[in-house]
């Protein structure tokens, strides 16, 4: 993985992303090494998305390297008019690895095209968000020992969620059954169904939340959000539907966790904190460990 | 259709050499001159629309004179034309004769048409995968969505 680029997830092989959970396992375990001592990392945010930034600042800042960047285009010479060439073949001449989040999609593809450092995506517009679905997986595995033959449930955005996608598609490759719990409106897209039905895995469709819980292994909430319809009546009939709260999971599985990429509104009802379900603040937590491995494979110091 | 195919050889044969694109679809006449940028060709083109063809009714076609294209070049206009006929005369002779075909790779023809996408927001040129030739359905390289034949638009 030494100096390459990370912008979709199917970019790294199976093995290739395996890899990077062992050596974010070793992170987890002492993830205060001076390792990246000699390098600079640039974090160039065109959008601002402060937790993803902050995970990755902390994650070279624990390792020793310092960082570089814009958390905000409205602060660059982006407002100057410069184009994205520009600004990355610039940024590239300062850095060993550029990070970057940005509202087009596609432009880190572009990036890692025009940079001669590694480009990681954190995010590009609605497409892809490949540290999210590292650490997911990372998280999946911690919780549940294995990532094969599990039941996983993805709840509420399915259509434009673009974790719910790579997360579906990196699950393709191994033996896991899916259930997509969403309104009609919001329902997971054919193309990547496709992705399941190509493996021939099994997957489920609900409109109900309830139905799934006792057979999941993990339960996957994400956030319903208004921008998405076109008419607010649609968004104010379903709004309520996909919350979970604490009485809903009577009768889980023992090892049922719940997941959530954060930021959330109100999906996941606060009394479900304190359950031994609970894992989403840890998943955040595993964002540091993933995101240390992916950097040290890339500068290949690990 | 013996004396048919005599009649059309007469008509290409007018070419000493250069090539002949037949079987154009009429209203794609136009787009296959800016896809091939003919209008920088330095020597004799000649254009028809709306001539007889037993095959489509009507057709469109093309003489270039002194011009030989490379594959990769002339199925470049396989999106818009992709009942054309090649043909390629040297000295008076049909040398070659072949269907076009949709190339494997899309560059710098189509637009996106994902309005996010960041060729369509800065100078980049485009490019696309075909991932189903039947449908025409083109993955673009850049923000991954699909470009479909309902909604191709061309640069």
């Amino acid at each position: 993985m030494k100096n390459r680029s990370l912008v979709s997830i199917n970019d790294f092989s199976k093995e290739e992303y395996i890899k990077i959970l062992d050596i974010a396992e070793e992170f987890e375990k002492q993830p205060k090494q001076k390792i990246l001592d000699s390098y600079v990392v640039a974090t160039l945010f065109f959008e601002p998305s402060t937790r993803t930034r902050l995970s990755f600042e902390s994650a070279v800042n624990q390792l020793g390297g310092s960082v570089i960047g814009f958390s905000d285009a409205s602060s660059s010479s982006v407002k100057k008019g410069e184009s994205l060439k520009d600004t990355i073949k610039t940024v590239a001449n300062y850095s060993d690895l550029i990070v970057m989040r940005h509202p087009l999609e596609g432009s880190a593809r572009f990036a890692s095209e025009v940079s001669n450092v590694p480009i990681i995506n954190a995010g590009d517009g609605a497409n892809q968000h490949p540290t999210q679905c590292l650490l997911d997986l990372y998280s999946i595995r911690k919780t549940q020992g294995k990532l094969d033959d599990l039941h996983i449930a993805f709840v509420g955005d399915l259509k434009y969620g673009r974790t719910v996608h790579s997360n579906v598609i990196a699950l393709t490759n191994f033996n896991c059954t899916f259930h997509f719990v969403s309104p009609t409106e919001l329902k997971l897209p054919s193309a990547v169904k496709r992705h399941i039905k190509d493996k021939n895995l099994k997957y489920y469709q609900y409109t109900d939340l309830s139905e799934v819980i006792p057979t999941v292994d993990i339960l996957y909430m994400t956030r319903i959000q208004r921008e998405r319809f076109s008419d607010p009546m649609d968004y104010e009939k379903v709004k309520n539907s996909y919350i979970l709260n604490k009485e809903m999971l009577n009768g889980c599985k023992d090892n049922l966790k719940v997941l959530h990429p954060l930021p959330r509104v109100n999906e996941i009802n606060e009394d479900v904190d304190d359950m031994k379900e609970a894992y989403y603040f840890q998943q955040a937590l595993n964002g540091v460990y993933v995101r240390q491995a992916l950097m040290a494979a890339i500068l290949g110091v690990k | 259709m013996e004396n048919k195919d005599t009649r059309k050889e007469l008509v290409v044969s007018a070419l000493e050499n250069g090539t002949v694109i037949d079987h154009i679809p009429p209203k794609s006449v136009l787009q296959v001159f800016k896809i091939l940028d003919l209008e920088k060709h330095m020597d004799q083109v000649l254009f028809g629309i709306n001539l007889e063809s037993r095959r489509l009714g009507k057709k469109g076609l093309i003489k270039i004179k002194n011009k030989f294209f490379k594959i990769d070049e002339i199925n470049k206009i396989a999106l818009v034309a992709p009942t054309a006929t090649l043909i390629v005369i040297k000295d008076f002779n049909i040398i070659e004769k072949k269907q076009v075909e949709i190339p494997d790779t899309v560059e710098n023809i189509v637009k996106c048409f994902n309005p996010n996408c960041v060729t369509n927001n800065e100078a980049i040129p485009t490019k696309f995968t075909l991932i189903d030739k039947g449908e025409l359905k083109l993955l673009c390289h850049y923000c991954e969505k699909t470009t479909a034949k309902d909604n191709i638009k061309f640069l």
